[in-house]
């Protein structure tokens, strides 16, 4: 607007100056480092210098037996993550939202206000805190069981390969259901009293307005959500550090990218840190958040239609 | 209006199912401050009842106040969190606003570059952030995370507040230029005070993940003078592994800081996310 109520000038100054310092520490910080990483990737240090490998290290990652093992046991267990958050957060979310949006709902606010508690604590706190509940040695939670008569189902969850992983992924489930609850229910927020009141006039009410009306025109925000949650979950690390620390036991089995990466990165017990290895993990863990991003723009959201009112 | 679609079964099922999730949301929280005021035996053999004269003990903040250092850990989480906070709101208005107010040949391009960070995570760069600060010196340094949550937290809120400030009106800021104000006091004195709202938004959408960042503390500051108070936890839990007293009023301390915030700023939260702030 402003270039054509103005006589033109050669250099506007102020705009350099507004954007300067953003993108200034943006890309210091944040673009650099990054293609520094993908690049440290293609390097090795060989007699305290880096040398140019080429693909050696990604050679190594998947070629050496213990390297590959490992990563491919970190991408499954990640991808078990994500399945679990989408099958089971992104439902109960939804499930919520459509409670919370229902007309006259007394006491809808504090509802809101308590459900999104969990997502507002740090993975210490949660990490801990579960951990405390899930032990046999406090018994909450068989006692817990015990109450509704299936004592018998107790078993230390953490503790055991099968389990470890599923539990630690409810539990993230747990603190992270209040984003999809919020964006779901501005959604459906959004959606105006005319559609649903046309609806309403054709006979269109209870489930039924659910799934024919009102799904559809949230699922830009579901589609959203999906991404964020896989965005969040193939770099995710914090939880499983605190729960079950770096090295993502019992056995490997609760390991993931994030603490594959900080385990290649920085090493851990038996195993001596290899910056070059971390940025080679780090490199996959881009290239597969890229994929998912690309599929998400170029494939879902252009078929989404977005229905303006 | 919809007063045909509403029953009475269907309103008590609606709590039922809300109430049921709200005690499952909250629960593990108060089972943790609740036992964090009770005694060993109490902690063990009454789990789920809330602390009587008989169990209630304050043995387990005696032994964390004595203990570890999470006053010092509060502080530096309050430097950092505060600091970042306040670079991100400000430069992320100053860049919003340049690219919602003027058109320039690669203001898209420009646009588009600073979007790519909301959704490549800052964490894949670590390796290359460690070497950086490495050689500027700046490891075990507050200035360090600063920085990083700086960068992080920009990308988001360049996009929020660049499309709030489109909606701020025309007429305004040509009455400001007439006047002969300058295009930065026409952005700090007349831009700036209509998008505060939304400017709360960002804030709350900021803190909560630097607040509670492990990653960054744990590989750019571990020291002790630099700790915050999520890596302070996190290793005092660790250390206290069988001292349940201290391990729930670590956590409780850990938690109640950020609950008192919560339900202060919910409501600013709440409205932000609903009036469309993501979408």
């Amino acid at each position: 607007m402003a270039a054509q109520t103005r006589p033109k000038r050669p250099i506007r100054w102020h705009i350099a100056v507004f954007l300067a310092p953003a993108v200034l520490v943006y890309t210091a910080i944040m673009i650099l480092p990054l293609a520094g990483t993908l690049q440290l990737s293609l390097f090795r240090n060989i007699n305290q210098s880096q040398v140019f490998v080429g693909m050696d290290n990604f050679r190594t990652l998947f070629g050496d037996p213990n390297w590959s093992a490992g990563f491919w046991n970190a991408l499954r267990n990640n991808v078990w993550f994500f399945i679990i958050h989408m099958l089971v957060q992104n439902p109960i979310g939804v499930l919520l939202a459509a409670l919370l949006s229902s007309p006259r709902l007394r006491f809808a606010a504090f509802y809101r206000t308590a459900i999104f508690v969990p997502t507002i604590l740090s993975f210490v706190i949660v990490g801990f805190a579960w951990k405390l509940i899930l032990s046999p040695l406090w018994g909450v939670s068989p006692h817990l069981l015990d109450l509704v008569g299936l004592k018998s189902l107790f078993t230390p969850w953490l503790g055991k390969e099968q389990y470890a992983l599923t539990a630690l992924s409810l539990v993230s489930v747990w603190q992270f259901i209040g984003i999809p609850m919020m964006l779901i229910y501005a959604a459906l927020l959004s959606i105006p009293d005319e559609v649903i009141e046309a609806a309403e006039c054709d006979g269109v009410t209870g489930m039924a307005q659910f799934w024919k009306i009102k799904l559809p025109l949230i699922l830009p925000s579901i589609g959203i959500i999906s991404i964020l949650t896989f965005v969040g979950n193939f770099n995710a690390f914090d939880l499983i550090y605190t729960a079950q620390g770096a090295l993502a036991g019992p056995n490997y089995s609760t390991d993931i990218l994030g603490t594959f990466l900080y385990r290649a990165f920085f090493g851990f017990q038996l195993q001596i840190g290899d910056p070059n290895m971390g940025a080679a993990i780090a490199t996959m863990m881009f290239l597969i958040i890229l994929a998912g991003v690309c599929v998400y723009l170029f494939l879902i959201q252009t078929r989404l239609r977005r229905y303006q009112f | 209006m919809s007063t045909a679609t509403r029953s009475l079964p269907r309103t008590i099922g609606a709590h039922a199912v809300l109430l049921t999730y709200t005690v499952i949301a909250l629960f593990p929280v108060i089972l943790v401050v609740m036992n964090s005021f009770k005694s060993r035996a109490g902690i063990f053999g009454a789990p789920l009842t809330p602390p009587t004269p008989k169990t209630f003990d304050l043995i387990g903040y005696t032994t964390v106040f004595g203990q570890g250092d999470f006053l010092h850990y509060f502080q530096n989480s309050l430097v950092v969190t505060v600091a970042s906070l306040f670079f991100v709101l400000l430069f992320g208005a100053m860049a919003g606003f340049a690219l919602s107010e003027y058109r320039f040949r690669g203001n898209t391009m420009m646009g588009l570059y600073l979007a790519l960070g909301i959704m490549i995570p800052i964490r894949l760069g670590t390796v290359a952030i460690l070497q950086l600060m490495v050689a500027s010196g700046l490891v075990n340094t507050l200035t360090a995370l600063i920085l990083v949550y700086t960068a992080q937290g920009l990308p988001l809120a360049i996009f929020i507040l660049s499309e709030f400030m489109k909606q701020v009106s025309d007429d305004l800021k040509n009455a400001g230029r007439i006047d002969g104000l300058s295009e930065y006091t026409i952005f700090f004195r007349l831009v700036l005070p209509l998008v505060r709202p939304s400017m709360a938004t960002v804030a709350v959408f900021t803190m909560i993940p630097i607040w509670n960042d492990l990653w960054f503390p744990l590989i750019l500051a571990p020291s002790e003078e630099t700790k915050t108070v999520t890596l302070g936890a996190q290793l005092f839990l660790g250390q206290f592994v069988t001292n349940w007293n201290a391990i729930l009023a670590a956590l409780s301390l850990a938690i109640l800081p950020v609950l008192v915030l919560y339900v202060i700023f919910s409501r600013q939260l709440i409205r932000g996310i609903t009036s469309g702030a993501v979408k």
